[in-house]
């Protein structure tokens, strides 16, 4: 018996006389959350995930007052020696400023985690709302979004990216934009599948037939159910914004101002870390990035479970 | 002459919420030539019976019991044993309209596997042989290399018959062979397979929730809820004048038209089956019984006798004989 | 006849997205950049003299309609223009890069398909036994890291430390010839292949893992058991093809990634493939050469998708009635 929210409410859910149906609506979905919340528990790989991303969210929030800004400041730093291994006074080594890594690395947590978000944000609100236009509407807005969305798919995003990113030049904003502009494609496919399936609902066709228009459907009838899908792929693609960042960073085209664990890994491999082997200050920012991505992955999964019983294991 | 044997036949799921008793000790017996009708709502045990003589449940499942096919006991076979007596000893027809039939392979091929398999023709034979087959079941020949999609639901149906006899079993189990049917359809499919059994001189159980079906097909029947069997007679004697109160209730949702019963008073059963995992006390029927009383929780009543051939687990039948409790439903 | 109908209509469609990719290509080039010429003198630092000469010879000074069909009349013809760094074709600098990258991508897709499949398999069917719980958390784990850097973590170990490979590069020497070439090739490709095949066999894997997993519970593989077949046997006429179809499909549409995979792969092994000159363009912000891979790897993208399309319908007789 899978657990599914509470369905209509009961008698005993009217409180104080004239609660209305808005109260209602907002207990039921209080308890749909707890039930929610309750699955996901169980799921270990997620509770994993979440602590570990708990983490590095206050790590990055945190950053500024944990890390001392002279740690990686050029001028501060022009005098401590470049290329340092690991020692008492920098746990990872300096990179070839004489900045410390460590430092590096905890405060390149912000524009790592901010661009992935961020990116994941612009990316879901044009997937979703192409994909439900498109599933909506249908006939020839479908035609015409869907050809587009194909194509979006079908073209290598690295291509694209590059191809962006030349032109639009490098800062923190374009390689936001760069990446929604690769990534929305996948979630409007999704997003138009599932819209087209809740539109054939038979409570969409009641809603329909009792007079409701276009926009009271959309916002009250498709979104409340397409939701779910929408909220667990976008956790499992600000992963992949992340990982798109780095390979950004790496391709020379990220913000040269900024700080992310990217940056880190090109900045190090440019230098020569490679051949001079200078593996603390290469592999530290990776770990952060396989930790982050692994963790949002399994959250992701586990809340895909969770919101999407069908495909809950036995 | 037995051709199927179960004795004290107990099957426990294992998920991840705790063990699903779903079957609760069976014993059925199956003669040569006979057709025992098995009926019951859903998740009543019956298909966790068809799937156990093969032993195709999942693995990790726990079954107990005997399971006697002509004399061997399936649930002692090794491996080789039990692969070679699948299809040959007995076979099961599954629901073919829905996905039973693999969806990339031709179905001719399907049936010329179960025989290859066998061993009991090569090549060339067994695919006259399919032909052969097709055309028992009333489908053309050439339909051999046609795949699963370009037949209808009645069609595929005929092909999951005709790949349930190609082996010569000894009986045959028919799961819901005409559930996902429509009503035209679904009498043709029964027509066939009343034929066939006559013909073959088969053995078989027919599973279904839909006693009406029963009664046009079966020899006996066995009524099964929660998990074991709380009715079974002689099919026409069983449906029209039932013991138990849920055999009473069950076959009054199904009304004949004709049949004066159902003019007056239209049925239903109110409730849902019980939750295997949380059986009622006493009698599992109780909560639903229109006639139940005080002993009712309290004991779980055994199959009684209720006349000649007739055995119905229910306290009144024990108390009153045989047909007070069907006056009691009614 | 249903399969060259569904034959005709999916080449249609390739090509019109392929014309698609030009007409991007050329938007994105001359109608995006608010001036497509200052874009070029500030990325060549050329004089006024040479930025002038410039915009006659590349056309920039003609109406934008008759600028694209001089555009798609050159590219048809295989001119995709010229460098602007060192004044070669681009064709010609791309056709000395090709090679190497087929060699290396199409090496690494064939290893990361086969095996990615063969442990998706081989983990769906015994769900939850100790082959599947590992092979699913390092499928995971792979799957979260970023190529670059495994490739990397690869070299600094194998090479840097162990010493067992060379540190890059496609050759040791111009000079080895026949068998030993191809030995010493295969020595400098071992490293980028194997860091692009461990890049995308995760991915595989999990696709294939779960696809065999939800055809396992469908009616029909019941059936094949019920007639005796053998498990294996089970698995490998009923269970897996009929599990391959979804999964394929995904492997193909993946190619487009494997090709990005491929471009900071070749960067890191400094693999002299048309990644790595890639990289060294947007360095450089040589954009005709830029325009002429983009073009290059979405025509490859799509030309693969095609290939998909048409093997989907050989293998699955359903769809090719539509």
């Amino acid at each position: 018996m899978a657990t599914a929210a509470p369905e209509a409410p009961t008698p005993a859910d009217h409180g104080p006389a004239g609660k209305g149906h808005r109260a209602i609506a907002r207990t039921r979905r209080s308890r749909a959350f707890l039930s929610y919340w309750r699955t996901f528990r169980r799921n270990k790989q997620g509770m994993v995930g979440l602590i570990v991303l708990t983490f590095f969210v206050l790590l990055a929030l945190f950053a500024p007052a944990l890390v001392d800004e002279s740690r990686f400041d050029l001028l501060a730093t022009a005098t401590e020696p470049a290329f340092q291994p690991p020692s008492a006074s920098h746990w990872l080594g300096t990179d070839q400023f004489g900045r410390d890594v460590l430092s590096l690395l905890m405060y390149g947590s912000r524009i790592s985690l901010l661009v992935g978000v961020v990116a994941t944000i612009v990316t879901m609100l044009i997937g979703s709302f192409v994909g439900i236009a498109a599933g909506y509407y249908g006939r020839k807005v479908d035609t015409v979004l869907s050809a587009l969305t194909n194509w979006f798919l079908v073209i290598p995003w690295i291509a694209l990216a590059i191809v962006l990113a030349s032109i639009l030049g490098r800062s923190l904003f374009n390689i936001i934009l760069v990446i929604a502009i690769t990534s929305w494609a996948g979630t409007a496919r999704l997003v138009r599948a599932q819209t087209l399936t809740v539109k054939e609902r038979p409570y969409v066709e009641r809603a329909r037939a009792l007079g409701a228009g276009d926009w009271h459907l959309v916002t009250r009838h498709i979104l409340p159910n397409v939701f779910p899908v929408i909220f667990a792929n976008t956790v499992l693609t600000v992963a992949l914004s992340i990982l798109s960042e780095t390979t950004l960073a790496f391709l020379g085209l990220g913000d040269p101002n900024s700080i992310s664990w990217g940056v880190m890994i090109q900045e190090a491999f440019y230098s020569g870390a490679l051949s001079s082997g200078w593996w603390w200050w290469l592999i530290p920012p990776g770990i952060a990035i396989v930790c982050v991505t692994l963790s949002f992955t399994m959250c992701g999964y586990a809340l895909d479970e969770v919101l999407n019983p069908k495909l809950r294991s036995r | 002459m037995t051709v199927l044997s179960l004795r004290d036949l107990r099957i426990t799921y294992r998920t991840q919420s705790g063990d699903v008793p779903a079957v609760r000790g069976v014993d059925l017996e199956v003669a040569k030539g006979e057709v025992v009708g098995l009926a019951g709502e859903s998740g009543c045990g019956k298909s966790t019976i068809a799937g156990s003589v093969l032993r195709l449940l999942p693995a990790g499942t726990r079954v107990e019991g005997e399971i006697l096919l002509d004399g061997e006991d399936v649930l002692a076979m090794k491996p080789g044993r039990l692969r070679a007596v699948r299809w040959a000893g007995a076979s099961i027809i599954f629901q073919g309209a829905m996905h039973g039939l693999n969806p990339v392979r031709r179905v001719g091929e399907q049936i010329e596997e179960a025989i290859l398999v066998h061993g009991q023709s090569k090549e060339r034979e067994a695919r006259a042989r399919v032909g052969a087959l097709l055309e028992q079941v009333g489908l053309p020949a050439r339909r051999i290399d046609d795949y699963p999609h370009e037949l209808s639901g009645g069609q595929k149906q005929r092909v999951m018959i005709a790949m349930a006899l190609s082996c010569n079993p000894s009986v045959v189990i028919a799961d819901e062979p005409t559930t996902a049917l429509d009503v035209m359809v679904q009498a043709q499919v029964l027509r066939l397979m009343k034929e066939l059994q006559r013909d073959l001189g088969l053995a078989m159980i027919f599973i279904t929730h839909d006693l009406s079906v029963l009664v046009e097909v079966a020899d006996r029947l066995a009524i099964m809820y929660a998990g074991r069997i709380v009715e079974e007679g002689p099919a026409e004697r069983v449906f029209h004048q039932p013991v138990h109160p849920y055999t009473g209730a069950l076959a009054a949702a199904f009304p004949e038209v004709g049949d004066q019963r159902f003019r007056h008073k239209p049925s239903g059963l109110g409730g849902d089956p019980p939750d295997p995992q949380h059986l009622p006390t006493g009698c599992s029927f109780h909560p639903r019984c229109p006639v139940a009383f005080e002993d009712c929780p309290t004991i779980d009543p055994p199959l009684f006798d209720a006349g000649p051939a007739r055995r119905a687990a229910c306290l009144l039948v024990e108390r009153s004989g045989d047909q007070t409790a069907a006056e009691v439903a009614r | 006849m249903g399969s060259q109908r569904y034959l005709l209509r999916k080449v249609l469609h390739a090509l019109l997205t392929l014309l698609f990719v030009l007409f991007a290509n050329f938007v994105l080039f001359r109608i995006l950049p608010s001036d497509p010429v200052q874009l070029l003198a500030r990325s060549q630092h050329l004089s006024a003299e040479d930025v002038a000469e410039q915009i006659s010879s590349l056309g920039l000074d003609k109406p934008i309609p008759e600028q694209f069909v001089v555009y798609i009349r050159q590219t048809l013809t295989g001119d995709l223009g010229v460098s602007l760094r060192s004044g070669v074709a681009v064709t010609e600098l791309i056709g000395e890069r090709v090679g190497p990258t087929i060699l290396l991508v199409g090496v690494a897709t064939i290893l990361s398909t086969l095996f990615g499949l063969w442990i998706g398999i081989r983990g769906g069917w015994r769900r939850g036994s100790a082959f599947d719980t590992s092979s699913l958390y390092s499928s995971l784990v792979l799957y979260s890291m970023p190529e670059g850097w495994l490739g990397m973590i690869l070299l600094l170990f194998f090479a840097g430390v162990l010493g067992l490979f060379p540190a890059g590069g496609y050759s040791s020497s111009q000079t080895i010839t026949g068998f030993a070439h191809v030995v010493d090739v295969a020595n400098h490709m071992f490293l980028p292949c194997l860091t692009l095949t461990l890049g995308y066999i995760g991915e595989y894997a999990i696709v294939m893992r779960s696809s065999l997993i939800e055809v396992m519970n469908e009616d029909f593989v019941m059936t094949a058991r019920a007639k005796g077949v053998r498990d294996v046997m089970v698995r490998r006429r009923h269970a897996v093809p009929n599990a391959l179809l979804p999964t394929l499909t995904l492997v193909f549409l993946s190619f487009g990634f494997v090709l990005g995979g491929a471009i900071i792969v070749e960067t890191v092994f400094s693999w002299p493939g048309l990644g790595q000159r890639t990289v060294t363009a947007i360095g450089q912000r040589d954009y005709p050469f830029i325009q002429g891979a983009f073009l290059l790897l979405s025509a490859s993208v799509i030309v693969f998708n095609l290939i998909a399309d048409i093997l989907y319908g050989y293998l699955d007789p359903r769809v090719r009635e539509s």
